[in-house]
């Protein structure tokens, strides 16, 4: 069932409204000279849900993304994140909408020249008015959140993969978004520092409630972050445990081939797929 | 045959002209990125420092050895005339006018567009363009414009320095090898020099500083294809921006002769 698109609203979303579509996507297509990159791309991500997608290398996961934040522009469609329609804005216009957006990059993008502490402050220090003091506090809270709170005054050169991963999930959470958008985040790292990275984005979805967007081809990586949730009780560690029925189905998967929604459902939904192609992913 | 090299000759017409229209562009958004909000001091104070004082050194020893081989050069010329005197107002003459201005504008588009080119490209090869835009800020505003005014300000002021030192070198070769007392070879620079010359030699930098960092600037920016494309980029940086240095410095003396004199 296709949701109701915020063009159809005629309004900007109430994000406070429970479950309100923070990102929606109708009909986007796009195309780099005669590439087909997306075609009729049809999709929403409701207020703190998970939207999980999958696909082979070129299915244009990575372009999707683009599109939310505003990098890339669609050749037809209407796109709308968090009340804004991001495909009419101008760069300028979209400054705005990503102040209340975070994106973690494939290989973490973070600035080499810069240390850990300055590359996850750098939009609060730059781009905000917070005294220095403050934004000292918030990095030291957000790095003590990915457990990096000691390599503060490290350059990402010094840091493993992992690290440098985390430090972007940080440096993308530190101004406090209300939606992350999550670019391969566990590829080409080993399994037990990929389960780190899934445990950062549960925690940030749960405890911060901030609606996700991931993109992977790691299906581990995805069903673990779409069957687990975390929990804390006072002001101890956070715990990850199995997600009960009805969080379950704040999850949803879209299965991407050549650029058009090949599946979209739930984890079990994806499991019991007898789709050959979804086979083929799989298996 | 003659079908595909008549595509293939549009096709190369249509990047040039995209090129020139994203150069356009960048410059515009540049020039408007220094007078509107937000504006990053600190990051022009840092590249007046990397871009002025990082290449005082390959300025001063190019300004120095060209006025010297110049006074070299010239001195066995006049010695023809018996008019080894006026040596002064050789140098003075061609280090102002022309060769202090595009050699130091030679020389920046080596050390500094290839260095912005190079640092750009990586930039945008390893994402970094793209999480500066995630992250709420303007590439433009944070990396072009700091770079463009520090060019600005910095390439006239190196030029004046290489003037200095180059004139330097000729009175040190004047007096050593030619055998001209000090006094004659300063009265004859000061004497060869008008303040049109003066203008001149002043104004073209201003020209030349911006075009050598916005080019390394627009080629950086258009980056694409890993470490390879960050190395293509910096040649063509360099390539293009000393091209363009010699064409804009005879267009605008073409100019200024016919507005000063």
């Amino acid at each position: 069932m296709r949701h109701k698109s915020l063009a159809e609203f005629g309004v900007a979303v109430e994000l406070a409204e429970p479950h309100a579509p923070v990102v929606l996507f109708d009909k986007v297509c796009l195309a780099f000279d005669e590439k087909v990159i997306l075609q009729d791309v049809t999709f929403d991500v409701r207020a703190g849900h998970t939207k999980i997608f999958l696909g082979a290398s070129g299915a244009g996961k990575s372009t999707i993304l683009k599109l939310m934040l505003g990098l890339l522009k669609p050749d037809s469609g209407t796109i709308w994140v968090l009340g804004h329609r991001v495909d009419q804005l101008t760069e300028t216009q979209m400054m705005g909408v990503r102040h209340h957006m975070g994106m973690v990059f494939q290989e973490g993008a973070l600035f080499d020249s810069f240390t850990v502490g300055e590359n996850v402050g750098y939009k609060l220090y730059e781009e905000t008015t917070l005294p220095l003091a403050e934004v000292r506090q918030r990095v030291e809270e957000v790095l003590g959140f990915v457990g990096l709170g000691e390599h503060i005054d490290k350059q990402p050169s010094e840091l493993s993969g992992g690290q440098r991963r985390r430090v972007a999930i940080a440096r993308a959470m530190a101004a406090k978004p209300t939606l992350l958008l999550y670019d391969e985040p566990t590829t080409g790292l080993d399994p037990i520092t990929s389960l780190t990275i899934d445990a950062e984005i549960i925690k940030l979805r749960d405890l911060e409630a901030v609606t996700s967007v991931i993109v992977t081809h790691q299906l581990r990586d995805a069903f673990y972050v779409a069957t687990h949730a975390a929990s804390r009780e006072g002001v101890g560690e956070a715990e990850i445990v199995k997600a009960a029925d009805s969080k379950l189905s704040e999850a949803d998967f879209v299965m991407l081939k050549d650029g058009s929604v090949h599946f979209e459902g739930s984890a079990d939904e994806l499991r019991r797929s007898t789709d050959p192609y979804m086979q083929t992913f799989l298996s | 045959m003659r079908g595909a090299r008549q595509a293939s000759a549009i096709r190369w017409l249509k990047r040039s002209l995209l090129e020139v229209q994203e150069y356009t562009r960048l410059c515009m958004a540049a020039m408007q990125g220094t007078v509107s909000r937000p504006f990053y001091a600190r990051d022009v104070m840092e590249q007046i420092e990397v871009i002025g004082l990082g290449s005082l050194t390959v300025v001063v020893l190019t300004g120095f050895f060209t006025g010297a081989v110049l006074a070299l050069q010239s001195g066995m010329t006049l010695d023809q005339f018996g008019a080894r005197p006026f040596v002064g107002r050789l140098i003075s003459a061609s280090m102002i006018k022309e060769l202090g201005p595009v050699l130091t504008a030679l020389m920046l588009a080596g050390r500094v567009g290839s260095g912005i080119a190079a640092e750009l490209g990586s930039m945008m090869v390893t994402e970094q363009i793209s999480a500066l835009r995630a992250l709420g800020t303007d590439p433009i505003r944070k990396l072009v414009v700091p770079r463009v005014l520090a060019g600005f300000i910095m390439c006239p002021i190196l030029t004046v320095v290489a003037n200095a030192v180059g004139l330097a070198g000729g009175w040190l070769i004047a007096l050593t090898q030619l055998r001209v007392p000090s006094g004659v070879y300063w009265t004859s620079v000061v004497e060869g020099l008008y303040i049109q010359d003066v203008w001149m030699g002043l104004i073209k930098p201003f020209f030349l500083g911006f075009v050598i960092v916005t080019i390394g600037c627009h080629v950086g920016l258009r980056t694409s294809g890993g470490t390879q494309g960050v190395g293509r980029s910096t040649t063509n940086a360099v390539v293009a921006a000393s091209v363009v240095v010699l064409i804009v410095d005879f267009f605008l003396s073409r100019l200024l002769i016919s507005i000063l004199f």
